[in-house]
């Protein structure tokens, strides 16, 4: 018998790998005019003889949405399995800690300010513009919060400062959001509201490429920094006594939290609910103490695609991602919360 | 004499403006058991964290086989020393073998997380501690005594040659506190580990320690056998308290026999009791 091989954690991965596959095709097969499973796989593999048409639809305009859908809803999560832990509260995900509000902050900016009027945002300010200020937005904010959460003279960051000073600084960009949107004309703010539920619309490779290039490597940096979490976990004494670095590895837990919500913010938007609920879904379904990463991220990457498909594409009136994800997370959420309070009493 | 296995120069250490241990000499002895004793807030737990760079000095430094400890990784002090901190707190739903897993993690790479000898060792310690039967026990479950087995196993798969215990026994009944000192006593006699604990329980820890370090404001008042430090005199000048010092009858180690202000103070033969205290004596207010 061995102690620490997770056989269900194993399974469940498997699983979930499973699931993002059947949510991709899906995906990829009726993200508008339906395609049959064969179209899509010759779309994809671009066999001689391929129609030019389909190649287009498939790899030009399909691909780029589902791979954004997956990857921000791979870095949502993971980002909520960290601040989740450095944190050691469940409730605290980016989303508290100023990361998202930060990013729409920067994303509302621009379209406010740099909106074109009737036809709402539109080239270089859309493709470049927004991705950057909603980044620099979350970065800003994040940092911020990380900063002023560090106590003088104190070597170990504080959780619960770092939640409260959150908490204020996500007060503080929402308001923001706020005054900014009566500023605009009415395009530039619907288009805005849109941004701020979350939403796929419209991804082309120009947007996704780079983010793809940015996502990929945080997400295998987190999985290296697994290991840290079940050690983060316990007091802090316990944990640095094990050996764990603390006043290196919590600031670098969370750079890295910010940044994955950073990048999945400026792909999808502030999609709700994903960094809440997915951590804590793997770990149920895995029956471990803390979310394993690859668990995390392909239930997160899951999710997000089979939601935008959803709303998107199956219901009779298109919505943005973001609300299903919401409409879908909240009752997840409550159940969790009453399982986890059944399990402690 | 053997060579100090870990030692303190001119240690200060304290929480931002507040200082605790003030400019303080020890050295601990290679396989004995050190037991720091002291009024609340005299700077034992500080000491101990300070002796495991939990706490950075201030001033002075810690000498680990005479190296200072400043010049090793968090990882590489984990190797050497143990801590369990007064109150632990472990992710809630975690087995015991779970948790003594961790003892493990000083020792692992990552690209290689459990090998057959992690296996080895947990499996070790799990004995050693008597907690084999429970590994698969949710900690939230254990009664008191049980859990602090537990946790003392996890600290001992960590195969430190050092273990530093701050307060092993609070929260536990007279039969596991000895349980638990028993179990302390077989790790340093079978296994060599080197022990430095801070207890409440005076007698105890002259019952089951080698050396006695006696505390107050920071400074260390007296230190020695159980026999040179634990005197009434001791007891009247750290804590303010009237008791009788006796020897207990198995092995003749003082024992404590706390007065309060009203016993009257009989006088007899092997007894070192209050009534011989200096003439300025005066009762606590």
């Amino acid at each position: 018998m061995s102690v620490v091989v997770y056989p269900r954690a194993l399974w469940v991965g498997c699983a979930a790998l499973l699931l993002l596959l059947l949510a991709v095709v899906a995906h990829l097969m009726l993200a508008g005019r339906p395609l049959g499973l064969d179209e899509v796989m010759m779309g994809l593999a671009d066999p001689p003889g391929t129609p030019p048409r389909l190649i287009l639809q498939i790899q030009e305009f399909r691909l780029p949405r589902t791979v954004a859908g997956a990857l921000a809803g791979a870095c949502l999560a993971v980002s909520g399995a960290l601040t989740q832990n450095v944190a050691r509260n469940p409730l605290a995900t980016p989303e508290i800690l100023g990361v998202t509000a930060g990013a729409s902050l920067g994303a509302v900016a621009v379209l406010v300010l740099a909106g074109g009027g009737h036809g709402g945002l539109s080239g270089a300010a859309a493709a470049v513009g927004l991705p950057l200020a909603a980044g620099a937005g979350a970065i800003l904010f994040g940092g911020g919060v990380f900063l002023l959460a560090m106590r003088r003279g104190q070597d170990v960051l504080d959780s619960n400062r770092m939640v409260l000073v959150g908490l204020g600084a996500t007060a503080l960009a929402t308001s923001l959001v706020t005054w900014m949107l009566t500023l605009g004309d009415v395009t530039n703010a619907s288009q805005a509201l849109t941004w701020m539920t979350g939403s796929l619309n419209g991804r082309d490779w120009a947007a996704v490429g780079p983010m793809v290039q940015v996502a990929l490597p945080l997400l295998l940096v987190s999985a290296a920094a697994g290991r840290w979490l079940l050690l983060g976990a316990f007091d802090d004494n316990t944990a640095r006594g094990l050996g764990l670095p603390l006043r290196q590895s919590r600031p670098l837990l969370l750079l890295l939290a910010v940044l994955l919500a950073a990048a999945g913010t400026v792909m999808a938007g502030p999609v709700a609910f994903v960094a809440m609920v997915c951590p804590l879904a793997a770990r149920q379904l895995c029956g471990t103490v803390v979310p394993p990463m690859a668990a995390t991220a392909l239930l997160g990457a899951a999710f997000v695609v089979l939601a935008d498909l959803v709303a998107g594409f199956l219901l009779p009136q298109a919505l943005p991602v973001g609300v299903l994800t919401t409409v879908l997370g909240a009752p997840v959420l409550i159940a969790l919360v009453f399982r986890a309070q059944r399990r402690t009493s | 004499m053997n060579h100090p296995v870990l030692s303190a120069e001119r240690l200060s250490l304290g929480f931002e403006e507040r200082i605790v241990v003030r400019g303080l000499d020890l050295s601990l002895e290679r396989g004995s058991v050190t037991t720091i004793i002291g009024p609340n807030g005299c700077g034992k737990s500080t000491l101990l964290k300070g002796l495991s760079r939990l706490l950075k000095p201030g001033d002075g430094r810690v000498l680990l086989d005479g190296k200072d400890l400043r010049s090793f990784s968090q990882r590489a002090i984990a190797q050497r020393i143990a801590v369990l901190p007064q109150t632990p707190i472990a992710p809630a739903g975690l087995t015991v073998s779970e948790l003594v897993t961790r003892g493990r993690h000083p020792r692992q790479k990552w690209y290689q997380q459990f090998s057959a000898g992690d296996e080895a060792a947990v499996a070790a310690a799990l004995e050693a501690t008597d907690v084999s039967a429970l590994a698969h026990t949710v900690l939230d479950d254990l009664s008191g005594g049980q859990r602090q087995r537990a946790w003392i196993s996890m600290a001992l798969a960590q195969e430190s040659d050092i273990l530093l215990l701050d307060e092993p026994t609070t929260y536990l009944d007279l039969a596991h506190q000895v349980e638990v000192l028993e179990l302390v006593r077989r790790l340093n006699r079978e296994l060599g580990r080197t022990v430095v604990m801070v207890l409440h329980d005076i007698s105890l820890a002259a019952r089951y320690s080698d050396r006695i370090v006696a505390m107050k404001d920071g400074l260390i008042e007296a230190q020695g056998t159980p026999a040179e430090v634990v005197t009434a005199e001791l007891l009247w000048s750290i804590f303010g308290l009237r008791a009788h010092v006796v020897p207990e009858p198995s092995e003749g180690r003082p024992h404590v026999i706390p007065l309060g202000s009203e016993t009257a103070v009989p006088a007899g033969p092997g007894l070192s009791a209050a009534s011989e205290l200096p003439a300025s004596f005066e009762l606590p207010a």
